[in-house]
């Protein structure tokens, strides 16, 4: 059974988010996420200063056996990645919620969050997928 | 192992099991004016004995001209051992086998050619193929627009120099994915781009920069300058070269000292025969960090767990057949067969045989245009350095020339009229190391001959 911690919140697509003291968001992909991937290989991690619109790429992280798009949960500009990625992209597998973060975010909206699903509807929705 | 893998009975469960009475009744959707009929003017099946008389007959009808064209396919001597190894049952095969890790010696035959080309063109990497060099330059300019992160705007600077064709492919290819191709003017002196031309790009946000060397006049362009121009702000440089030359001329990994982002080119002159135009082949490299961007597969070589050497083919994660739709390319394959053919060729040539391939058809084409400028009315278009083309310029129409040519056997030129109507007259010539002095001097006396007689008509 994947971790599913219950402070944060998550998309459909796989996707956690955190926010931060200073209202940004922090974002990266679920335990769910890398267990499906298998063992990461490369991050394309995002560039600070882009604008992404809600359910847009916005990093791709390729692992042994494909590379998948990661979806910003919601609209915003990218304020900083993981330049650890780079070298380290196993993180990911290892820390998905601390170490293995991908990209931070400033919303464009700040209640936007809140539209989010909670920690008990993602682990609700995994198990209707039979994860 | 039948290759249909349906029965009649397999047939008729799926149909059952989705309530459709016929495969027919699937397409119903097609409104009928949209449907092909049977088609017309086909005639009946031949068997192998009737097509081998029909196609020898055919064959005739070409005869055996003594040919002086190049334009972007070139008449190099194969070896008899190439074609002999290459149709081979081990190697005998257009398509990378499904499952290709089971097929290990034609993942090494890859793994050889991708060293083989990364090495002459002086780059990290190289994918297994494409299509051919038209292809190939337009997969290039998408993938600068990929891996060019420092440009939006997707402005792809194209020469006037360049082969028309590949502009054509490229503008086909990629100009619905948003890509914006310009062309660039040369001078009509020299035949090539002049670097301050390029000033008025000063400031704008470009995306890649094409080169290709020579050009398609055979004019050699300065590379170096143009190169580093564009390296300087931030433009990608896509390099189009011609393999053969390579063994002479400053490989794409050397040009303005940092060397080109993408080499590409068509791979026919390394073994692969005219043939009415194709199929040929198309090589990319790049370096290490595009390799991401590059489309098409790449073989790698890997230990087993045993520690043993084995081939198998890597980054496979961005094609389409897992990306589907932002996959990096539509193009999941390579010209397998062709490969087979230019690595054989590659590896009996040697660095060695490829100079001297190369310079052999430098001094035949030097003197090639020594001999037909002697013509009367006939003289060099332009005054920079060549390879192994060159373009003349005519005092009268070419194309009655050349079919006076034509009807004595020789296959004088490409008539330069249609893509490039500012040079008036202008006829492109070639001539490689499967050309004599005797070849030579039965050319010339024949021009001679047909310049008179299109004066006289």
């Amino acid at each position: 059974m994947s971790k599913v911690p219950a402070d944060l919140r998550y998309t459909k697509t796989h996707e956690w988010v955190k926010a931060l003291p200073d209202g940004t968001l922090e974002i990266g992909i679920t335990d769910h996420a890398q267990h499906a991937l298998g063992d990461l290989v490369f991050v394309d991690v995002p560039e600070t200063g882009r604008t992404v619109g809600a359910g847009e790429p916005c990093a791709v992280v390729e692992s042994v056996k494909a590379a998948s798009d990661v979806y910003s949960p919601v609209a915003g500009s990218i304020t900083g990645g993981n330049g650890e990625l780079r070298s380290a992209p196993e993180l990911i597998n290892s820390d998905p919620y601390g170490a293995g973060w991908l990209l931070r975010l400033k919303p464009a909206h700040a209640e936007a969050v809140g539209g989010l699903m909670t920690a008990p509807d993602y682990e609700a929705m995994l198990q209707t997928e039979g994860g | 192992m039948a290759f249909i893998p349906h029965t009649p009975k397999d047939v008729e469960e799926m149909l059952g099991a989705i309530g459709a009475k016929s495969i027919e009744q699937l397409f119903d959707e097609i409104p009928a004016n949209l449907r092909t009929r049977a088609l017309a003017g086909i005639p009946d099946a031949l068997n192998e004995l009737e097509i081998g008389r029909l196609m020898n007959e055919r064959a005739k009808l070409d005869g055996r001209p003594l040919c002086f064209i190049g334009a972007g396919a070139y008449e190099h001597h194969i070896p008899a051992a190439v074609w002999a190894i290459a149709t081979r049952g081990e190697f005998y095969s257009a398509y990378t086998p499904y499952q290709a890790e089971a097929s290990q010696g034609t993942l090494q035959l890859i793994y050889e050619y991708q060293t083989m080309i990364a090495s002459l063109t002086g780059m990290e990497v190289s994918n297994a193929s494409l299509y051919d060099g038209a292809s190939a330059v337009a997969e290039a300019a998408l993938m600068a627009a990929r891996a060019n992160r420092k440009s939006t705007s997707q402005r792809i600077l194209v020469p006037a120099t360049m082969h028309p064709h590949y502009g054509k492919v490229a503008v086909s290819t990629a100009s619905n994915q948003g890509l914006r191709f310009e062309e660039l003017p040369y001078c009509t002196q020299s035949g090539r781009i002049l670097v301050e031309s390029l000033a008025r790009f000063d400031g704008q946000d470009v995306t890649a920069l094409v080169i290709q060397q020579p050009n398609f006049f055979g004019v050699l362009e300065d590379v170096d300058a143009l190169t580093r121009w564009a390296r300087e702000r931030g433009i990608f440089v896509i390099a189009v070269v011609n393999p053969t030359s390579l063994a002479m001329l400053k490989a794409p990994g050397e040009w303005g000292g940092t060397g080109v982002d993408i080499a590409v080119g068509d791979g026919q002159p390394l073994g692969v025969p005219l043939s009415s135009g194709g199929p040929y082949f198309g090589f990319m490299t790049t370096r290490m960090a595009h390799v991401r961007q590059m489309p098409g597969r790449i073989v790698g070589r890997t230990v087993d767990l045993s520690g043993r050497e084995g081939f198998t083919l890597t980054l496979q994660a961005r094609e389409q057949h897992i990306r589907r739709g932002r996959a990096t390319s539509n193009i999941c394959t390579n010209q397998g067969l062709l490969v087979t053919a230019a690595t054989i060729y590659m590896t009996l040539m040697g660095p060695q045989g490829l100079a001297r391939v190369a310079a052999a058809s430098h001094a035949r084409t030097r003197e090639l245009v020594a001999a037909l400028s002697r013509v009367k009315g006939v003289r060099a278009a332009f005054d920079g350095a060549i390879f192994h083309e060159a373009v003349l310029q005519l005092d009268r129409p070419v194309a009655p020339v050349l079919k006076a040519l034509a009807s004595r056997g020789i296959l004088g030129g490409l008539d330069l009229g249609e893509h490039y109507p500012e040079l008036g007259h202008a006829l492109l010539v070639c001539a490689t190391e499967t050309k004599t002095a005797a070849d030579i001097q039965t050319c010339a006396n024949a021009l001679a001959e047909a310049m008179k007689a299109v004066r006289a008509a």
